[in-house]
């Protein structure tokens, strides 16, 4: 009898499989998305280029993904991934990581990875909390949760951070939840496919280190709460600011064609070589 | 705009910008054309730019600093006219980031910073060490802590180079004396880079980064150019982190069909990550820090000029960087007066050259050691020397050289 065998085991790292997640942790779902989105798109992996930073999320492509992996520093891989971009503009460059990693100590290289309007695609995976580090308030911690280090409460608002990058000048910004699957994986798509800085918010579920505070002890009910909080965004029209305050809105944010940094940049040096060629010929 | 470009031609044109292996001689040429004129009068942060597009290097990030900033500004200049690549980051730790990136996208490349700047760095320098990525990083340093004196140089980051990041790890750091020297030892230490497969530091300071001197540029065959041993493995066969036995992996560069895992975890030969396994870090740090220790006598470079002298007159005097130019002067006067002067000017300060130390300090009645700082380098001395020997740290700071003078009386007094 033949072997059964996934129809996308190629590309993962089976070899270190099973992987590390807590069970019910929204990190496989996404890994799942994603997979499915790279063969949706019928990207080869050996052209693409995962980078990553430091936490449960970015274990996420590496090393599980089977492309080329930088897993680099807490809060740098969009950093390290400019320089991959701009030496390789003809690779697919991908950045998965956590909410702590991109948009707390990373949220600069953030802004202006989009205001540059680099061609990255970055999935954050927005899980409220710092996971791996075990339950730490993060900047996307809503307001009033207790957490390992806001005993008393978190009296700090959370970053609304698809809304920032959009404004930072990204080409493609949506919002999705680890319940929004399939809708998910057809933006991971588009964001791919998008010339420009893309980016993609996965609120997801820590079921260990933050739903356990909270009161959610397994995914099935975070599930359910991203299901009933999620607004889609052509839905907010009307909505008042208190109305959507405790809403997640989803949906695809942006969309637009912006000039792309790589591209203005290896145009300016074409441009800069073939005048120099006229004034010395070789 | 290339926006109006098929995806196939923006392909097509992208894969022309991927930096060749080998630096043709033609490449070269289209550099020393950019550069202009064979000899020339220039401030050593120029020459530092210089003597790094003449190295191969095709990516610089950076962040504007002095007394650094010149080195940035030239290379986004020229980087653009020979078909390589500069960026402004948003801050240092973003500027060597995209150095490890595109070095990994197989690029020479590098950074220039001073010591705010240089701190900022110090996470991802040991990521650099940890993951053996060639890359240059330029430290024009300045007074500090702090803020300090931003346009007054110094040479207090001589430990920082080696120290300044967490764990056990080695690499490389070179300083410069003269102009001529920035741009040498800049080409000196991609070749480094390349070769070990670690961050080389080129410990510059404000003072030679300002100073302006006549430099002389080096001709093709001038020159050895070095570039990182590549796979020629099958992918299925090729481990990234295997050791043939010279400690220094093959590497295979993004892109090229290795579908490599890098990571700053502790990783085993696979790459993969053993983050609780003794036996696995400690043979990963070793060969980190034995690529380096076990190949001092290639990689180290000092200046010797002695005169093997023996008894009561017998001096000796340790400097490295800038600082060595007022000693130049003094050893000229003192042996004028009759001493017998063994000067060891230091160029490689990391791995630190212990046996020339030894060797001067055990045959020295005293050793003076001046630099800009409250003694940094002292404490190598003092750690390779028997204890027996008079030692003199001649301390100065606040961005002013040692007068020769200054220098005659450490030895005299
Ligand atoms: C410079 C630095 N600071 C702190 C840490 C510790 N640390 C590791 S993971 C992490 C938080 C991760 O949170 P997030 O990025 O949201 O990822 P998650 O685990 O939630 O997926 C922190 C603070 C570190 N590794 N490096
Ligand atoms: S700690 Fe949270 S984020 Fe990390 S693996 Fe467990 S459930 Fe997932
Ligand atoms: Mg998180």
């Amino acid at each position: 009898m033949e072997e059964y065998r996934h129809r996308l085991m190629d590309y993962v790292r089976e070899e270190i499989m099973p992987h590390r997640f807590c069970t019910g942790c929204g990190c496989g779902t996404v890994l799942n998305a994603f997979v499915n989105a790279v063969e949706g798109v019928g990207l080869s992996p050996a052209k693409m280029v995962c980078v990553s930073g430091i936490g449960c999320s970015s274990w996420i492509p590496s090393p599980y993904f089977r492309s080329d992996t930088l897993h680099t520093t807490h809060g740098r891989p969009i950093a390290f991934a400019t320089g991959v971009k701009i030496m390789r503009p003809d690779l697919t460059v991908i950045v998965i990581a956590g909410d702590g990693d991109v948009a707390g100590i990373g949220g600069n290289h953030l802004i202006h990875a989009a205001r540059r309007n680099i061609d990255l695609s970055v999935f954050m995976v927005n899980n409220m909390i710092y996971g791996m580090t075990g339950g730490q308030v993060a900047p996307t911690t809503p307001y009033g949760v207790k957490t390992s280090t806001t005993p008393h409460n978190n009296v700090e608002p959370a970053f609304k951070v698809a809304e920032l990058v959009m404004t930072a000048g990204a080409s493609y910004v949506a919002r999705w939840t680890t319940y929004h699957v399939f809708p998910l994986m057809e933006s991971m798509q588009n964001a791919i496919r998008k010339r420009g800085f893309s980016f993609i918010e996965i609120v997801s579920q820590c079921p260990d280190n933050y739903g356990r505070r909270i009161g959610l002890r397994t995914a099935v009910e975070f599930l359910h709460q991203f299901k009933e909080k999620a607004v889609r965004i052509d839905k907010t029209a009307g909505m008042s600011e208190a109305e959507l305050a405790d809403r997640i809105i989803i949906g695809k944010l942006c969309d637009r064609e912006r000039p792309e940094f790589t591209a203005e940049l290896h145009a300016l040096t074409r441009r800069i070589v073939a005048a120099l060629k006229q004034e010395q010929p070789a | 705009m290339l926006d109006n470009m098929s995806d196939h031609e923006y392909r097509k044109f992208a894969a022309r910008h991927i930096p060749a292996r080998l630096f043709a001689a033609e490449d070269f040429a289209r550099v020393r054309r950019a550069l202009g004129r064979k000899v020339l009068f220039a401030q050593g942060d120029i020459a530092v730019a210089y003597g790094a597009l003449l190295a191969g290097c095709r990516f610089f990030a950076g962040y504007p600093i002095t007394p650094a900033t010149e080195t940035a500004e030239i290379m986004s200049r020229l980087l653009p006219r020979i078909g390589g690549s500069y960026i402004q980051m948003e801050d240092e730790i973003a500027s060597i980031g995209a150095v490890i990136g595109a070095s990994w996208s197989g690029a020479k490349a590098m950074t220039a910073t001073s010591g705010p700047g240089f701190s900022l760095m110090q996470e991802n320098i040991g990521y650099a060490a940890m993951t053996e990525t060639p890359c240059v990083i330029v430290d024009v340093q300045r007074s500090g802590p702090s803020t300090g004196q931003p346009t007054e140089g110094a040479q207090g980051d001589i430990m920082q180079a080696k120290w300044g990041s967490h764990g056990d790890y080695e690499l490389i750091a070179l300083s410069p004396s003269t102009v001529q020297e920035c741009l040498n030892l800049t080409i000196e230490a991609f070749n480094l880079a390349e070769t070990y497969r670690v961050p080389v530091i080129v410990l510059t300071d404000g003072l030679i980064g300002h100073m302006r001197e006549k430099i002389v540029l080096p001709e093709y065959d001038d020159i050895n150019f070095v570039s990182r041993k590549t796979t020629a493995k099958a992918a299925a066969a090729y481990r990234p982190y295997d050791n043939d036995g010279t400690n220094i992996p093959e590497m295979a560069n993004f892109g090229t069909g290795y579908r490599v895992y890098i990571t700053g975890l502790t990783h085993k030969e696979s790459g993969y990550p053993s983050t609780d396994s003794q036996a696995d870090h400690h043979r990963l740090v070793l060969r980190l820090c034995n690529k380096i220790r076990d190949n001092v006598g290639k990689i180290g470079k000092v200046q010797r000029d002695y005169q093997n002298g023996s008894g009561d007159r017998t001096v000796g005097i340790i400097s490295y960087g800038v600082t060595s130019r007022s000693v130049f002067q003094a050893v000229k006067e003192l042996r004028q007066r009759g001493f017998a002067v063994d000067h060891l000017r230091i160029i490689t300060n990391w791995p630190f050259p212990e046996a020339e130390v030894a060797e001067l300090v055990s045959r020295c009645r005293r050793t003076v050691i001046p630099e800009l700082n409250l003694g940094q380098m002292y404490h190598l001395v003092r750690e390779v020397s028997s204890g027996a020997n008079d030692l003199v740290p001649l301390w100065k700071t606040g961005g002013e050289l040692h007068t020769p003078q200054e220098i005659i009386e450490g030895v005299t007094g």
